[in-house]
């Protein structure tokens, strides 16, 4: 099997998962410089929606499309409303507040909306249940299954559907003019609140996607899943630019390819016993084709979080963003 | 800092009752000090992240990744794992310069930048270190990965072990509330330090940071170094309790540094008032008992109703402290205990 | 003719594509008040900014005291000996009077961490001086009784003397004013003229931004203009006033 194809395969699908989720991180921090915490676990509810709904239709009989689209059709207005009510009764009152009062009530938003779940849900994770036949087709020796292909398709139509609303229609005009600036937007007759407000809807249904497509993909949903797939968009976001529509996407692309590369290879990378001083020492460990493998594929979830730290030491603008630095 | 009469009695007040609390506490079981040592470590806590929230306003996130390292030092360094039994007047310092050498690399890159990065980039690292925690066991046997390490050592300082009992005087000072006397020590150290700081060129440039960051920068203050400073100083604080915890508790695991114990950690200071000494000691305190509180109540309610626990109270503990988070930003930002500069400034004055 | 404290050399400046300052040369000699006017726009903060190390330069140099200015960050530029105030106030809303001098001290003491923990004698002299050098700062300024005070608190008069006197905390040679006047009405304006007269008299080199024109004309000794980005004029106020050019740009009449 080919490693490299595989591993591009497999980053792409979760890259694309990461952009989307990004987008929501990013389109809010645009307009309103917040990092919204709680968009992960509004991606965790949407999956937990749709896997609930998709389980209660499992036995219907109905083809598997229109449930996994009944389950989807129900997470978007979920999310999107938890979205609304997010901006509408958490942050609003708090536009003129210091800078830290939002941040930390989106944390402490992000808690809640977590155990809530959990109270809902329960500590078990959701599983998808086996109505889809999922074939797998084969490239070049690799292998690419149709789950992953539904994911890349849909993310990057959602994607072009995005960056056609944000740079061909009026409203999109209005979200980028909030984002360059506010007050000018204002005078400009841009209804500030309804633009910020939308910024988060729009974050959460595309969110809502993304997580079923992220819960689909490793086929479990669970209370748990929002918060590294929320620090790993954001991440991408960063990476990309915060506050970049476009960024956000290549950001996500990026991180799940390097994530994914990182994994496939990091193991071999840090095996001691190919590197030759050090195998020359560890001769007795290396005997046999052992090996000394320093860190693992275990330590996935590491990646997105040093790619964060070299982006903010070497381009803290991140690949497409402007500076970003203190506004004086 | 001149104090009234009435002042110094209220002190010698207090002193007194918390001398004397353990013993009163043992009377209801050893689990109570125990219980109580705890509330006292997440104090210590409090305070440390209140340098670095409070008063320079930079929001971390991941503050219990640096408790987490002073505990893993503390427990690499005295304990079979490696057959290192080092006294404890040697680790904590190590701990405390090891959390900081981490503070330091975390905040060097992050803290030229807009303070969100910090928040997102420590509740990154709490989950990084949580991560190198759980597989650090392979291929050389660090940390012994989810299983934690065992058998720490307890302090001992000469004969006076504290892991058994003592008796002095007729008083029986079991282990707990030997550690129950050690926290207070620290306590009160830590108090010490925290009002020094505040009152100094050091401190009022970390308020004035937290105020306006151009300001003070204009004011010729160098804010790249001083956030860094207050960063420093808090994971030190972090690294120091961590040490104490696995002393306390003789064991370690990653478990023990989850997320939800930074954001315990912050309700706390943000409840009692950011910034506020007292207010920060008195919102962890409350917060500390929760849990037990939730115990007590909600948990027979539940049997008493149901016949059955319908909602965990770990899931009530951790919703509970959200919402204290976001209803303190909304309702009371400066917490239930504002900080009183106004007044302390005046009666300063006056002395 | 007194010496040159400050010279800013072909200074340039861009916002993306907008050129905001555009090959800007001046002096400042020590012991004047030098003003700096020109119509909204004109890139008046921009320069001001540049000058306290807010904004990184595209083009040019500044020298102060024959050296030239290390513009990389503000502190720095505090730390030479350039101290500025804010168009629109920006004080520690939350630190007292008092206080908000005391931070200005900061860069010309030495204190640290250990120093405040231990409480060394070193430490408490050296606060001792700073709450006393505060504490005459607020008296010079005229605002004492409000020294426990929140800086909040303050009216709004009584907050531009603060953040004046906090500047004044940093020791610095050029003190820069953005707008000190804007807001007050006729006696703020005219005691804040009185306080800006008597920083001369100490000695002191003022640079001041004003809307106010006929309070620059007043109180300046030579003053420029800028218009668009570029220097149309400097020199003693009679003159600037009777240049051609700089009526134009205040009436818009002018070719942009």
């Amino acid at each position: 099997m080919d490693t490299l194809l595989q591993q591009l395969i497999n980053g792409l699908t979760t890259g694309s998962v990461y952009a989307v989720v990004a987008l929501g991180y990013t389109m809010v921090y645009g307009v309103i410089q917040l990092i919204n915490f709680a968009h992960g676990e509004v991606v965790m509810i949407g999956a937990m929606v749709a896997f609930s709904i998709i389980t209660s239709l499992a036995g219907s009989g109905m083809p598997p499309l229109v449930i996994v689209l009944a389950g989807v059709m129900a997470a978007i207005p979920a999310c999107m409303a938890i979205g609304y009510l997010l901006e509408r009764a958490a942050y609003r009152p708090l536009r003129h507040a210091p800078r830290l009062a939002p941040l930390i009530t989106a944390i402490g938003m992000s808690i809640i909306l977590q155990h809530l779940a959990l109270l809902a849900w329960g500590r078990n994770p959701l599983a998808f249940p086996q109505i889809i036949d999922n074939r797998v087709f084969g490239i070049g020796g690799a292998a690419i299954s149709s789950v992953q292909i539904a994911i890349i398709l849909l993310s990057l139509t959602m994607m072009a559907g995005l960056s056609w609303f944000v740079y061909r229609t009026r409203f999109g005009i209005a979200i980028r003019a909030t984002a360059e600036n506010v007050h000018v937007a204002s005078l400009m007759g841009v209804n500030a609140d309804r633009v910020i407000a939308a910024t988060f809807v729009i974050g959460a249904g595309l969110g809502a996607v993304a997580g079923v497509m992220y819960g689909s993909y490793y086929g479990i949903a669970h209370y748990t899943m929002g918060f590294s797939l929320g620090l790993k968009a954001f991440s991408a976001a960063v990476l990309g630019g915060i506050g970049n529509i476009a960024g956000a996407m290549l950001g996500g692309l990026l991180l799940g390819l390097v994530e994914a590369l990182g994994t496939g290879y990091v193991g071999e990378m840090t095996d001691l016993c190919h590197w030759p001083l050090a195998s020359g020492i560890l001769a007795e460990q290396c005997a046999d084709g052992g090996n000394f493998v320093l860190f693992g594929s275990n330590y996935q979830d590491v990646f997105a979080f040093l790619m964060l730290i070299l982006v903010l030491v070497f381009r803290p603008s991140g690949l497409l963003g402007e500076r970003v630095s203190e506004r004086a | 800092m001149n104090m009234s009469g009435r002042e110094k009695l209220g002190l010698a007040l207090i002193a007194v009752a918390l001398i004397a609390l353990p013993f009163v506490l043992a009377l209801a079981g050893t689990a109570w000090v125990r219980i109580t040592n705890f509330a006292v470590l997440f104090v210590l806590l409090s305070l440390g992240l209140n340098i670095v929230v409070g008063f320079a306003g930079l929001l971390d996130l991941g503050y219990v990744a640096f408790y987490a390292v002073g505990a893993y030092v503390y427990a690499l360094l005295a304990s079979p794992h490696f057959g290192l039994h080092l006294p404890f007047w040697v680790i904590l310092p190590i701990g405390a310069a090891v959390a900081c050498i981490a503070g330091v690399i975390l905040g060097a890159p992050t803290l030229r930048l807009r303070g969100d990065y910090l928040a997102i980039v420590t509740l990154g690292f709490g989950e990084i270190v949580r991560i190198f925690m759980n597989n650090l066991s392979s291929p050389v046997n660090l940390t012994n990965g989810p299983k934690g390490i065992n058998r720490i050592d307890s302090f001992r300082i000469g004969p006076v072990n504290f892991s058994g009992s003592d008796t002095i005087a007729g008083l029986v000072f079991s282990g707990p509330i030997k550690y129950y006397y050690f926290l207070m020590l620290v306590l009160l150290a830590v108090i010490v330090i925290n009002r020094r700081l505040q009152d100094s060129r050091i401190g009022r440039a970390w308020v004035a940071i937290r105020e306006d960051e151009v300001a003070a920068k204009a004011s010729g203050i160098n804010t790249r170094n001083i956030k860094l400073l207050a960063f420093a100083m808090g994971a030190s604080f972090g690294g120091i309790a961590g040490g104490m915890f696995a002393a306390m508790q003789t064991f370690v695991s990653p478990e023990s540094f989850v997320l939800n114990e930074s954001i315990m950690i912050l309700a706390m200071v943000v409840l009692g008032g950011m910034g506020n000494i007292w207010g920060v000691i008195a919102g962890a305190v409350l917060l500390s008992f929760v849990p037990e509180l939730l115990r007590y109540t909600v948990e027979p309610a539940q049997m008493a109703l149901f016949g059955k626990l319908l909602v965990d109270p770990e899931v009530l503990r951790m919703l509970v402290f959200g919402l204290a988070l976001v209803f303190t930003m909304r309702f009371r930002p400066a917490g239930l205990w504002p900080e009183t500069r106004h007044r302390r400034e005046m009666n300063e004055n006056r002395a | 003719m007194a010496e040159t404290l400050l010279e800013a050399r072909a200074i340039d400046k861009r916002f993306g594509g907008v050129q905001a300052l555009k090959d800007v040369s001046l002096t400042i000699r020590s012991g004047e008040i030098y003003g700096l006017i020109g119509p909204n726009g004109a890139g008046k903060t921009t320069l001001f900014n540049v000058f306290t190390g807010l904004y990184p330069l595209d083009g040019g140099e500044v020298l102060f005291c024959g050296l030239p200015l290390n513009l990389e960050s503000p502190h720095q530029v505090a730390a030479a000996g350039i101290a500025r105030t804010f168009q629109n106030i920006r004080l520690f809303g939350n630190m007292t009077a008092l206080e908000n001098v005391m931070v200005g001290r900061h860069v010309r003491t030495r204190a640290g961490v250990f120093g405040a923990m231990l409480r060394t004698g070193a430490e408490r002299a050296e606060e001792a001086a700073i709450r006393r050098r505060a504490d005459e700062l607020l008296h010079y300024v005229g605002i004492a009784d409000r020294a426990g005070d929140l800086a909040r608190h303050l009216s709004y008069g009584d907050q531009r003397r603060l953040e004046i006197a906090r500047a004044l905390a940093t020791d610095p040679k050029l003190l820069a004013l953005d707008e000190p006047a804007a807001g007050m009405n006729a006696t703020e304006t005219a005691a804040l003229r009185g306080l800006i007269e008597g920083l001369r008299r100490d000695g002191l080199t003022v640079l001041l931004i004003e809307h106010d024109v006929k309070l620059v004309m007043g109180l300046c000794d030579r003053v420029a203009v800028l218009d668009y980005g570029e220097k149309i004029a400097e020199d003693v106020p009679e003159s600037v006033r009777a240049n051609t050019k700089v009526i134009e740009a205040y009436l818009g009449t002018s070719a942009h």
